[in-house]
């Protein structure tokens, strides 16, 4: 069992190695880029099938500036990296944070944006309290394989944590009442609360960074052997920070909701 | 070490290990989702099978209509029908006081799952009972016994014997459909071997997940064999 589990793993990392190395003796001139297109206002995939996003016209803009021709690709989040490993795309730009947990399987550009994380439940939810021990018992939603899912599970054992596959599905949970909390960072948040989240929830509290398990940012990820192509990123990234283009986008994307 | 760590130890596999316990305890999830819903369904199978076969008009069409509906949709659709569909007239629910019910996503699971194999439970009895020839019902009901009593004890006796095997694949299909609740975020052992998957990237779990069901599945095939050696045993050769 051990040896076919082992052997199954040395046959996808040899496969997984090759194409890497090949991706990296070639010159950048074509990226593909993987997202998830269903996490407004980051990526998206509007009634048109058409992806758009804070992320989808800052990576377009670094394509830009890189002077190479972008490809998206959009993936499931639950298989996110793994298809980045697979070499089905070359960089994951779909609002990931660089947490030390997946920096074991890939590694993070520059990070190129920074959000806070907001706890919302029902209008009619008492107090803005959001300690373990306020929240003991009651029923609190996330995406499953987010940093937010893993923080309910580090610091939330006592609560009721549900996981969802989107984020989509959550909000609708707590719009049915099921929830009492949802987790997620402001700005998804916020999406929800000008949007479908209007008439039965608002902003409880903001919920303090835990350094391990959040991380330092939003950065995009790349397999381990793409050192030139994380350089290309990371100097395009920083020139974007440096112009103000980013902070631009920002401003044009990111409304966040009125905090009370 | 707990119980549930050893298998991940003995095979080597870390995130086995490491997620053993959840793996298990959501073994035990899916075997409640299972158990509560086929026995359900088939306690309501029976009684629908009756109904469709020997009932009046108006409820062999309505019989009807329900099981073409359930066997001609997809599982995941009705569990999302139920739960986020149902789920949205709340205040409906809390004036009829089953929002407890329908506010958990265990029971709308175990409700979606009864109604769906209560469908192909009941064909399967519709079928097993039509297959017996009509001189049994007759010739017992020539013998002064009514129809009840010949239902009950000539009828359904012979019909069980030719339902069972299709019965013990509806049970095997419901555990490996039973994967969907983890969709509506129940941590049944497809829920926590997603969950394992999400923090370790480790693609392996799925195999060991896979390896549970098959023996969970095994152990039923032999028990159903067993089953059927000794509800026959009167037809046996000797």
């Amino acid at each position: 069992m051990k040896g076919f589990v082992r052997f199954l793993a040395a046959a996808a990392l040899t496969v997984a190695g090759v194409t890497g190395a090949l991706a990296q003796a070639k010159e950048w001139k074509e990226v593909r880029i993987g997202t998830e297109g269903a996490y407004p206002p980051y990526n998206n995939l509007n009634a048109k099938k058409e992806l758009e996003g804070y992320e989808i016209d800052y990576a377009n803009l670094l394509c830009e500036k890189m002077k190479v021709k972008c490809t998206w690709v959009v993936q499931d989040w639950d298989g996110i990296i793994p298809a980045l490993l697979a070499n089905k795309y070359d960089i994951i730009i779909a609002g990931m944070n660089a947490t030390d947990e997946r920096k074991k399987q890939v590694d993070f550009t520059a990070v190129y944006n920074k959000t806070p994380i907001w706890m919302v439940g029902p209008k009619a939810t008492k107090g803005n309290e959001i300690t373990p021990a306020a929240l003991k018992g009651k029923a609190v939603g996330a995406q499953g394989s987010t940093i937010h899912a893993n923080f309910l599970e580090k610091f939330y054992k006592d609560s009721n944590p549900r996981l969802y596959p989107t984020q989509e599905e959550a909000n609708l949970d707590l719009i049915n009442g099921r929830l009492d909390y949802i987790v997620a960072d402001a700005l998804a948040l916020s999406d929800f609360l000008n949007g479908k989240g209007k008439d039965c929830c608002k902003l409880i509290a903001e919920v303090p960074r835990d350094a391990a398990i959040h991380g330092p940012g939003v950065a995009g990820a790349v397999r381990k052997s793409d050192t030139a192509l994380k350089a290309l990123f990371d100097k395009a990234i920083a020139e974007t920070m440096a112009d103000g283009s980013n902070k631009k986008l920002e401003d044009k994307w990111f409304k966040l909701a009125a905090t009370n | 070490m707990r119980w549930c760590e050893y298998p991940g130890y003995l095979t080597g596999s870390e995130v086995f290990q490491n997620y053993g316990c959840r793996m298990f305890s959501g073994l035990w999830i899916t075997f409640e989702l299972v158990a509560i819903s086929v026995t359900l369904g088939f306690a309501l199978a029976i009684g629908l099978a009756i109904a469709r076969l020997y009932g009046p008009r108006w409820a062999q069409s309505v019989i009807n209509g329900y099981t073409t509906f359930f066997r001609g949709t997809p599982l995941l659709c009705q569990l999302f029908l139920v739960y986020y569909g149902l789920g949205q007239f709340r205040l409906f629910w809390q004036d009829v006081g089953l929002w407890w019910f329908f506010r958990e996503p265990f029971y709308c699971a175990v409700f979606t799952f009864t109604i769906n194999t209560a469908a192909y439970q009941a064909e399967i009895l519709r079928g097993a009972i039509q297959s017996i020839p009509r001189g049994q019902f007759e010739g017992a009901l020539a013998l002064g016994l009514h129809r009840w009593a010949s239902l009950r004890h000539v009828i359904i006796p012979q019909a069980m014997i030719l339902g069972l095997r299709p019965l013990g694949n509806e049970l095997i299909v419901m555990i490996k459909a039973s994967a969907v609740a983890s969709l509506v975020t129940l941590f049944d052992l497809m829920g926590a071997t997603r969950l394992a998957f999400a923090r370790s990237f480790d693609l392996s779990i799925y195999l060991y997940a896979a390896l549970i069901y098959l023996v969970l599945v095994e152990i039923i095939r032999r028990v159903w064999d067993r089953l059927e050696l000794r509800l026959t045993r009167h037809m046996a050769l000797r």
